[in-house]
Parts: structure tokens; sequence; C-alpha cells
């Protein structure tokens, strides 16, 4: 399991139900059905992968984020996650919405694209950025909405959603240390690592 | 072999209900024969049990030689020691459904209810069956055997159909459900493909009305032409064209004649061939009344119709682990109809699996061998075993 994944595994509370969204190889789930005693399902978009993961015992359905989310129903899962694919979702304002329509927290991972490498790319090349994260030309690449945390952050608060955790982590996935200043991170966090909750959650309990 | 003789299948095991079944059209029939065939040991807690549903034209005999054709078991390649559905460790039953001719109460059985003087068939008089009744004829010999809670109910086409309505009927009795290349209705299409069968039924001349056996012939020409049209829609373009392309059969006693100069009718394509052997091979193992009776129970197949027109409210709530499986060139259950199904199964917040199987195969891929197919089954029914603790 990569190093963000057992990240995102800690944001999550043993024995409760949990949805990936992208689950791929299907290590995430796998470890938390067996070391969390979740109810954790999975959605994947390469077959491949579906297949690999059902003849493992895992719940995998064929589907992708755009068509497939609106088809469960509210408060379905505790969390919804999705794995370094908000980037190449053909709406993910709405991917978010159904995110926690469904499940009463999201957990989001995405590259961020205001990292300090591709600022300099740009800015000296005057071409679109490639680097090991960003890997593919901009003709054929599947990453079609690339954001920076401080985009995304900007989304979170005009949709109302309350932040719980956030962390900016290295492609390796080590958490890395600017967790106080939200510029720095957008500066040197490659990864950005998001728990989201509903509105309601940040408001205190009214008696 | 007189191919025109009336079927003569002899002694299938099975279990008498005398207190017989309620059909869901009303109609009480007075003594219930369920023939089946199983394999493996059922565990000391009567854990391990797979009921195996076979498909329209399937029956029992799922991994041991056919008594009628020789052939070796339908999907003896699925269920054995060591395959996929493993009876090393789990103990499978397969049940000819209500309404079949392998020794299941259907229309060739002597008929209860009364009329004539006990010695006569039901024919085309036999009851109207739906799935669901064919599902609760097995569910009484899974209770017969002391099975409280079945491991998991699988089965292809039909079978998907009974393996759903199982799960909708009772999803308190099984683990775990798995609906291959099926849907939770049957098509527009599907219905008229079954509509054809049955009329080219009629129209035999040896039908005499569906009482038939009484003049010692079985309507042989029908059901071969509708076993032929219905084996097309089993399989795929690419797959004919795969096995036989254009090839053509010579006629022998054509075969001085230059190639150019085919005759009309005495030279054949591989693919008529085919499927004419196709045709003759069924009449012989086939009874034309329960082609009409199975085939009327599937076209009525609407799991949706039976909750207020809303798939999701079929599965409400459902305890049972799914794994929906379809084959990209089955194109009599298409992919979208198990999407369709997957989608609902989300909707009641059911845990499922779903995948599609890359082949070229056709509906009959199911069948055949497909390795990922294989690994699905194996590794889905381990992850059940897996999640419920058992070892």
């Amino acid at each position: 399991m990569r190093l963000d994944q057992r990240l995102i595994a800690d944001m999550i509370e043993p024995g409760t139900r949990v949805l990936d969204i992208g689950s791929g190889d299907g290590a995430l789930l796998d470890h938390l059905f067996r070391l969390r005693g979740c109810d954790a399902r999975g959605i994947e978009i390469d077959m491949r992968e579906v297949t690999r993961s059902v003849a493992h015992g895992l719940p995998v359905v064929h589907g992708d984020a755009d068509h497939d989310l609106s088809h469960y129903p509210d408060g379905a899962f505790d969390y919804v996650v999705l794995q370094r694919t908000l980037q190449a979702v053909e709406r993910p304002r709405e991917v978010l919405r159904q995110m926690l329509r469904i499940g009463r927290h999201a957990i989001v991972s995405f590259p961020n694209f205001g990292h300090w490498r591709l600022r300099l790319m740009m800015l000296f090349s005057g071409r679109m950025p490639m680097t090991s994260v960003w890997h593919t030309p901009w003709y054929e690449t599947p990453n079609i909405h690339p954001c920076t945390i401080r985009d995304f952050l900007a989304l979170c608060q005009e949709e109302g959603y309350c932040v719980q955790q956030w962390m900016a982590v290295d492609e390796d996935g080590e958490r890395a240390p600017w967790r106080r200043s939200i510029r720095l991170a957008n500066l040197f966090g490659e990864q950005a690592l998001f728990l989201l909750g509903r509105k309601e959650d940040c408001q205190p309990a009214r008696k | 072999m007189n191919s025109t003789a009336p079927l003569d299948v002899g002694e299938h095991q099975h279990c008498t209900f005398p207190e017989g079944l309620d059909l869901e059209c009303g109609v009480h029939l007075a003594a219930l024969d369920v023939a089946y065939c199983s394999y493996g040991t059922l565990s000391p807690t009567k854990d391990n049990a797979i009921v195996v549903c076979h498909a329209f034209t399937g029956d029992q005999y799922v991994a041991e030689e056919h008594p009628l054709t020789g052939k070796p078991g339908w999907w003896s390649r699925m269920v054995g020691p060591g395959r996929p559905i493993d009876t090393n460790r789990f103990f499978v039953i397969c049940m000819n459904v209500l309404g079949g001719c392998m020794g299941s109460t259907g229309p060739r059985s002597l008929r209860t209810d009364g009329v004539g003087d006990g010695t006569e068939r039901w024919g085309t008089d036999f009851p109207p069956v739906t799935v669901r009744d064919m599902v609760r004829a097995q569910y009484k010999l899974v209770r017969h055997f002391g099975i409280e809670r079945l491991f998991a109910v699988v089965g292809g086409s039909m079978g998907g159909m009974q393996v759903l309505e199982w799960a909708v009927t009772y999803p308190n009795m099984m683990l775990a459900a798995m609906p291959i290349a099926t849907a939770p209705y049957h098509s527009a299409q599907n219905i008229a493909f079954n509509e054809v069968g049955r009329q080219s039924i009629f129209a035999d001349p040896d039908w005499h009305g569906g009482r038939y056996w009484q003049h010692d012939v079985v309507p042989a020409r029908g059901l071969a032409v509708a076993r032929m049209m219905a084996h097309i829609t089993y399989l795929s373009e690419e797959a004919l064209t795969r096995k036989f392309g254009r090839r053509v059969r010579k006629d022998p006693s054509n075969a001085q004649a230059p190639e150019a100069s085919l005759s009309m009718f005495s030279d054949v394509f591989e693919v008529e061939s085919y499927l004419r052997y196709q045709g003759s091979a069924f009449v012989r193992r086939f009874d034309a009344n329960s082609y009409l009776t199975i085939t009327r129970a599937m076209d009525w197949f609407d799991l949706a119709a039976e909750h207020d027109g809303e798939l999701p409210n079929a599965f409400k709530g459902t305890p049972v682990r799914f794994c929906v499986v379809s084959f990209s060139s089955d194109w009599l259950f298409p992919t979208s109809s198990s999407r369709y199904l997957v989608r609902a199964l989300n909707q009641a917040a059911a845990n499922v699996s779903f995948v599609e199987i890359e082949t070229d195969k056709g509906h009959d891929a199911f069948l055949l061998d497909e390795p990922d197919f294989d690994r699905t089954v194996r590794g889905f029914l381990c992850g059940v075993a897996d999640h419920a603790g058992l070892a």
C-alpha cells in the first residue's frame, strides 16, 4: 500500500462503511477490511483491476466517479474516498457534491498544480509542465481539471464544506511539514489530502 | 435411434414432496418431484451448500456424464474437485427446474388435477409456472437437506434469473448470489426470440395440439428449428466468423463438380451444418412442452414488477453479497442489463461486485473457457467465506 493510502486509512474510523472510488488494485480496500474491520467497497474504471480485485474477494464494481455515484442512496457510507482522481473527472464539483451526499465524510487526494517546480517550468519554458507527477503531454493527459491546494480550499468554502483535516504530502506520500501555512503547502506540497465533512458538521450543535 | 420416438429419460435421482406446491397462477400441484444431482459433502454445520441453477435448456447434470447424450456435465469445468466451485470444499446441488423434462414435475408428468384416469400426462395443460415457482420448488429440496442457510446461489442466463429470484424471495437464507449473463427482466427482444421458437413448434405437423405422444411422435422439426434459432442468439458474429467463416461443406455426390458450381441446397455452409447438428441433438433430450412452459416462465420474469415497478425495492436491506458478471459480446443479455441491475443494487446499498469479462464468445461464454471468469468465481466465493469467517 502506498504511503498516502496509509494516511487515508488513518483518517478512517474502524468498523465504518467506506466507498473507495478508483480503488485500483484494491490495496486500500483490503487493508480497511482486514485491519480496520470496515465494510469497504470499491468502484474502478479499469476492468482488469476490477477483475483482479474481485478475484481477490474484494467487493468492487466497474464504474466511474462521474456516472455511477448518483445511483447510491443518501448517507450510504461513512467515508467516500477519491484517490488522486479529482483532476481527471469530468465534473469535479458535482463529484464532490455526490461524495458528500452519499457519505458523511469525503476523503480526497489530488496532485497539487501549485507546486513550485510546475510554476517555474511554466514561467521559464512557457510550456505545459512535465514532472514525475504530471507526466503525460497536454494532448493526451487524462488530467483535465488540475487545481492547486488554494483552488480546492476556495471550492470547499464556496460549497460550504467543512475541512476537518488537510495535509500536503510529497510524491512518496510522506507527510510534509507545511501544515501551518496554506501558501507554503501550496508551493511545496506535491500531493494534497483532505478530509471533508458536510456543512452542518462545522456548525456548533444548537440546543 | 429413432429420433421421432417420444423421449424416455428413465429414472432420475429425485425427491417427492407429497404436499405439492401452490403455484403463482393459483393452481395447486398435488405432488411435486424435484430431480437433482449433488456433489461434495455437506458439512456437519450445513454451512457449505451452493445451489447451482441451470439455464433454460440445461439440467441437473452439472458435473457428470449426461445420461442421454453421454456428454460431460454442462459446467464440469466450473464445478468439481479443485475447480472454481470446489466440491472438496462445497456441497453443490443442482436441480432440474419445475416444468423441465429431466425428472422434475413438468408437462410430461402425470396430471394430478383429476382429469382423466390418472395415466394421462399434462402436456399443454400443465399450469403456467414462473421463475419464482421454480425457486420455491428448489427451496423445498434445500430445506429437505436440513440446510438453514445456503453459502451461495450461482447461475447463468435463466439460471441467473433464478439466482435473483432466490435473493429476493429468501434473502436471509443465503450469504452470496452470483447472477451471471442475466437480467432482472426478460427484454422485448428476448420475448420475441422465444415467440419464434414457440411458433416453430406449433407449426410442426407432428405437434398434434401438444398431445404428440398419443401419436407416437414428437414435433422434432419444429423443436429443432427453435433450437437452431435460439443457438444463434447464444453466439456472437465474431464467434461464428472465427468458428465457421464462409467455409462450405461440399456434398460428396457433387464432389466432381467444379469448385465454383455450388448446388442450391446440397452443399452447405459449415455454419448451417453446425446448426442442424445442434437442432437434431437437442430434440433427443428435450421435450417440446417443456420448451413452451419454460420460455413462458422466462418471458414473465420481471423482478421490478413484483415490487411496484421499482427494482431497488426488491433488494432493500438485503444482507446478500452479490457478484454480477456479464460478457462483452453477449447481445442476448448484454452488459447494459447487468449494469442496470448493479445500479439498482447500489441504490439499495447492497454489497455488490460487478465484472464484465472481455470475450468474443457471446452469451455462451459463461459455459466456455474464460480464465478471467474462473478467477472471478473462485475469488468471489473465497472472499465471501473470508468475510463470513468460514475457514
